[in-house]
């Protein structure tokens, strides 16, 4: 069971949380510009590393607010949280003490 | 106390364990074993177990699969043995169960030297410090070790610092509270018994309690297990871990046998000897795989006249019921085989392969093992983050040591959870140091039969077993366990795991190490299903949700049926009518009068914001800018794959103010998407949402008469040129205020009359007692689905799974074709695949019989003569006996539909084939003649 940190409530369990997925897929400028392909990719193709991911979580049972976790999917180590427009790294969100 | 076992009655004392006190009454054949049949008796002292499986209690408190060597004794237990497997009971369980959400900064996993100096060095740093134990007391491997013992000194120190925990405002001290599972984030798993199986309850008390922590800091002292020795006849009643007769002698006072041969690869069995010995057990050798051991230990047993055998193993254990002879023999070089055999009379073999550190916690979340050259088990490579090893789990098995070592680790975890301490100060306790073992996991017998050498007792695996799977060309443990199922039992393999990777690892002559060991997983012992449930059951397992109006709908007999959580009337039964008469009732007085019905569950989100309008258009499929105040429009939504997730009517209240309407069962999931695109793709734009479905009842009032009815309750003009379809009106409706809309879900005249919850009940009466000359009819959502549907309109979740677009249900019209509005899912409406021609698409059929009714679900096929497996064309989604159509009729997606018109399918069932005319979906008034009454 995660310990999540909400970038807006500070850490909290897993079960408050749902997940959303790979974070920062662009929305097509102009969806009707783009081929049925392009438009496929954005809809269904997501990365699926081991390693350090990019995610969105919803703190759904808290402040319902949608937000970014930077997370290895092979430690399960949370890395950092962000606000959603915010990008990992200027992240000014909760970073959890490496133990 | 007594207790019944297999049907019979035993004695035994308080504090015994259902093991010890069947050996203490001579018990040696336990049960039988789960494949071989062969006789087992008790081989270990605690939860390592692999043969004394009971089941525990009557009736809904039976209870499967239970260790006789971790139940304690109580007054009235009733046991019965089990060959390895259990049933579960029929009956519902009486007993309560509860959880514990608990948060520290340290746990303290066991409660032996390790866990118990450590928790007491974390605590009195302030620390909140969680000690759990699974055993009724606490000591751990002291509890077995003899009162003379060297290590007084360290057991002194031990007592004081736990009377010192107990004054400690923050530490919190548990025993038979076994902790089953880690997970990420410190997150663990505990089950605690409460009151003993057999025991009598005190009310309000839980029987078991699960306890779900959150700690910072982690302290594994859990200890080690003996492990056995894999030989031919090892699974023999009589042969037993060297350490769990000692545990019985020290602990119970039961001597376990008369003339015992002990077989040890360490010196630990040594203690195990002299203490049988002196206690009067005839010890007729020492088998020592070692060539030379000359510890202190050794020459004890020697000065005390024990035949000491080196460089020797044990490789047969003979007998029937129960072991009489074994046959030993000198260990060849560094090989399992055996020569110069020697054979020696005995009534128990006592065996010690060795000491395996207890880390399945922390393999549960990952941790690399590593073989450990010297105490030949497997070690810990590095503990994860926020964890920390103590004693012997950590590989350490000398007191004096693990008396430095465990208040260490309880420093550490508590200055890593911010925590200051003073140094502590720890005995000296004079011990003599142990020999380093040799290790030997099998031995060959001289016959070669491996077949009964056993690596695992619970699930009767053996060497052969292991050699074959080997042979069939499995080389990861992985595999090798599900070949043999050995490791798989409810004990999770404690004595099984590391000989079975043993004797892989020399068949496959690859190190240790790189076998490894089979993945651990939570549980660490079988968790009642009640423990997990807790208090969610019955009524308790999921909340009910009722509309403000649920009273009346009781008292009027409704049937109810469940959507998501909300209780919504089914049907409302006259006398004895069933489902069908009552539906057919209630359609009939909605079309030829007027009816009610309660709509209070459907979602409603209030929408404002200057952006609103915006908003709508991008998750609506139709556009809102040009939405009158005061009026209302139906509305579907897609996800972004073009598929249709949800439809309702949006209200123009304002000019920036909407509420949107969603089905029951999709208001949260509409909110949720809705939040979803305004935070993660529009932040721009200025919109609120607002859940208000349980701020608002909603009472429906539909039919030709529904006009007259609501106007003796309001004076809000109703005619249509006042009140037109699809429009909004405010007012009040029998004292109350009210928002009354002009929305149908039937194609009757009717009136939608909103108004604040709490005044639900008092108006749904007035408008009953209003509607009493027109002989108004409540009903439920039967009624409604097949009103409907006789129009043609669909249900989300019935005609539609996440497979079917608008343009399949022939909603076209309710897709913005304006180029600039890109609401979500449109792109999507256009990939090649959505807009096939040859798509299922929504139909009306007619089945050739006027009374038969299809099934819903029922696949449909051209050609009924077409052997199988049949072309599926398409399947029933909604079917009803109709009244206003005096006839059968179905909804159904079929390939092409729009292009079969007239056409006949057949749905092939079981002997039969039921054929039907491919139709419109709108069957009923398809000129909406009767929608302004
Ligand atoms: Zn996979
Ligand atoms: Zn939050």
């Amino acid at each position: 069971m995660l310990l999540i940190s909400c970038p807006w409530c500070g850490e909290r369990d897993e079960v408050e949380f749902h997940y959303g997925g790979e974070s920062h897929i662009a929305y097509p400028d102009d969806p009707e510009a783009i081929t049925d392909d392009a438009w496929g990719e954005f809809l269904f193709v997501r990365n699926n590393p081991s390693g350090e991911f990019r995610e969105r979580w919803l703190h759904t049972h808290g402040c319902r607010r949608w937000f970014n976790l930077l997370r290895d999917t092979s430690t399960h180590e949370i890395v950092r949280s962000y606000r959603m427009g915010e990008s990992a790294d200027q992240s000014s969100g909760a970073e959890r003490e490496s133990d | 106390m007594s207790f019944s076992f297999d049907g019979g009655q035993r004695r035994g004392f308080a504090g015994d364990t259902l093991a010890s006190a069947l050996l203490a009454s001579g018990e040696r054949v336990f049960g039988r074993s789960i494949y071989h049949d062969r006789p087992r008796g008790i081989v270990a002292a605690g939860r390592d177990e692999p043969c004394a499986y009971v089941q525990l209690g009557e009736a809904g408190q039976s209870e499967p699969m239970q260790q006789a060597t971790r139940v304690e004794i109580v007054e009235g237990l009733v046991a019965a043995p089990l060959a390895g497997i259990g049933s579960l009971a029929a009956e519902a369980d009486p007993d309560r169960y509860d959880k514990v959400h608990a948060h520290c900064d340290v746990l303290v996993v066991g409660a032996g030297p390790a866990g118990i100096a450590a928790a007491w060095a974390a605590g009195r740093t302030g620390a909140r410090t969680l000690l759990l134990e699974d055993d009724s007391a606490l000591g751990g491997q002291l509890l077995g070790v003899a009162a003379e013992s060297p290590g007084a000194a360290g057991r002194t120190w031990l007592d004081e610092k736990l009377a010192e925990i107990a004054t400690f405002r923050e530490t919190r001290v548990h025993t038979r509270t076994i902790v089953s599972g880690l997970y990420d984030g410190g997150s663990v798993y505990a089950l605690e018994t409460r009151i003993r199986p057999g025991e009598a309850g005190a009310p309000g008390v839980s029987a078991r309690r699960l306890w779900q922590i959150r700690a910072r800091q982690l302290v594994l002292a859990a200890g080690a297990l003996e492990r056995p020795v894999a030989f031919s006849g090892n699974d023999l009643p009589g042969v037993m871990l060297a350490g769990a007769a000692r545990m019985y002698l020290n602990r119970f006072g039961v001597r376990c046998g008369e003339q015992a041969v002990v077989f040890t690869t360490n010196d630990s069995a040594y203690s195990a000897a002299l203490e049988l010995h002196r206690a009067g057990c005839t010890i007729k050798a020492i088998v020592d795989t070692r060539d030379d051991p000359r510890s202190v230990f050794v020459s004890r047993a020697r000065e005390a006249g024990i035949d000491v055998r080196s460089g020797s193993a044990v490789a047969v254990a003979h007998g029937g019921d129960g072991i009489e002879a074994v046959t030993v023999g000198r260990l060849l070089g560094e090989s399992s085989v055996v020569s110069e055999l020697d054979a020696l009379d005995c009534d128990r073999l006592l065996v010690s392969g060795g000491w395996d550190p207890q880390t399945q916690l922390l393999r549960q979340v990952g941790a690399r093992m590593v073989a450990q050259g010297a105490s030949s088990g497997f070690g810990i490579e590095t503990p994860p983050p926020a964890s920390t090893l103590a004693g012997a789990c950590n590989g350490t098995f000398l007191l004096g040591t693990t008396l430095s070592e465990g208040p260490a680790a309880g420093e550490r975890a508590a200055l890593a959870a911010g925590f200051r301490a003073e140094p502590v100060v720890v005995p000296d306790v004079a011990e003599p140091l142990e020999e380093a073992p040799r290790p030997v996991f099998f031995v060959a017998p001289p016959d070669g039969d491996l077949s009964s050498c056993y690596v695992d007792l619970h699930r009767d695996a053996t060497v052969d077993d292991v050699q074959r799977a080997v042979g069939a060309g499995l080389t990861s443990i992985e595999h090798v366990k599900r070949y043999t199922s050995a490791g798989t039992g409810a004990e999770q393999g404690r004595t099984a795991t590391v000989n079975v990777a043993a004797v892989t690892a020399e068949l496959i002559g690859a190190p240790l190490t790189e076998v490894g060991l089979q993945s651990a997983r939570p549980p660490i012992i079988p968790l009642a299903f009640g423990a997990m449930a807790g208090r969610h059951r019955g009524d308790l397992y999921e909340p009910v949700r009722v509309t403000p109006i649920h009273s009346w709908h009781v008292e009027q007999g409704a049937v109810f049926e469940d959507v998501g959580q909300w209780k919504r009337p089914l049907y409302y039964p006259l006398d004895d009518e069933d489902l069908d008469a009552a539906v057919l009732r209630e359609c009939a007085a909605v079309r030829a009068a007027v009816g009610m019905v309660d709509a209070s569950t459907l979602g409603k989100i209030d929408v404002r914001g200057p952006d609103s309008v915006e908003f709508l258009n991008r998750v609506y499929t139709n556009a809102y800018e040009n939405l009158a105040v005061g009026a209302c429009r139906y509305g579907l939504m897609c996800t972004l794959d073009g598929m249709l997730f949800d439809d309702g009517v949006v209200m123009r209240l304002g000019e920036e103010h909407f509420v949107a309407t969603t089905t029951t069962g999709g208001a949260a999931a509409v909110l949720d998407w809705m939040e979803e695109w305004l935070q993660t793709e529009w932040p721009d734009l200025d919109v609120y949402l607002t859940s208000v479905t349980e701020q608002w009842a909603t009472i429906a009032i539909v039919g030709p008469a529904s006009r007259d009815v609501l106007g003796r309750l309001t004076e809000i003009p109703l005619d249509n040129e006042s009140f037109p379809f699809m429009g909004i009106r405010h007012g009040v409706v029998a004292d109350v205020p009210a928002r009354v809309s002009r929305i149908s879900f039937s194609g009757e005249l009717a009136f939608e009359v909103n108004v604040e919850g709490l005044s639900g009940l008092a108006v749904w009466d007035a408008i009953w007692q209003a509607g009493q000359p027109e002989g108004i009819t409540p009903y439920g959502t039967e009624t409604m689905h097949v009103l409907r549907a006789e129009k043609g309109y669909v249900i989300v979740g019935q005609e539609t799974d996440g497979t079917v677009t608008p343009v399949d249900l022939g909603m076209d019209w309710i897709i913005s074709k304006k180029k600039s509005q890109q609401f979500v899912g449109k792109r999507s409406l256009r990939r090649e695949d959505t807009a096939r021609p040859d798509r299922k698409q929504l139909v009306g059929l007619l089945p050739h019989d006027h009374k038969v009714r299809l099934p819903e679900g029922a696949q449909l096929v051209l050609d009924q003569s077409e052997p199988v497996p049949m072309r599926m064309v398409g399947h029933v989604t909604s079917s009803y006996d109709s009244v206003a159509l005096g006839r059968t009729f179905a909804l159904a997606l079929l390939e092409s539909g729009s292009d079969r018109m007239g056409e006949t399918v057949y749905a092939p069932l079981e002997g039969r084939a039921i054929a039907a005319e491919v139709t419109g979906p709108v069957l009923f008034d398809p000129e909406n003649e009767r929608r302004d009454g």
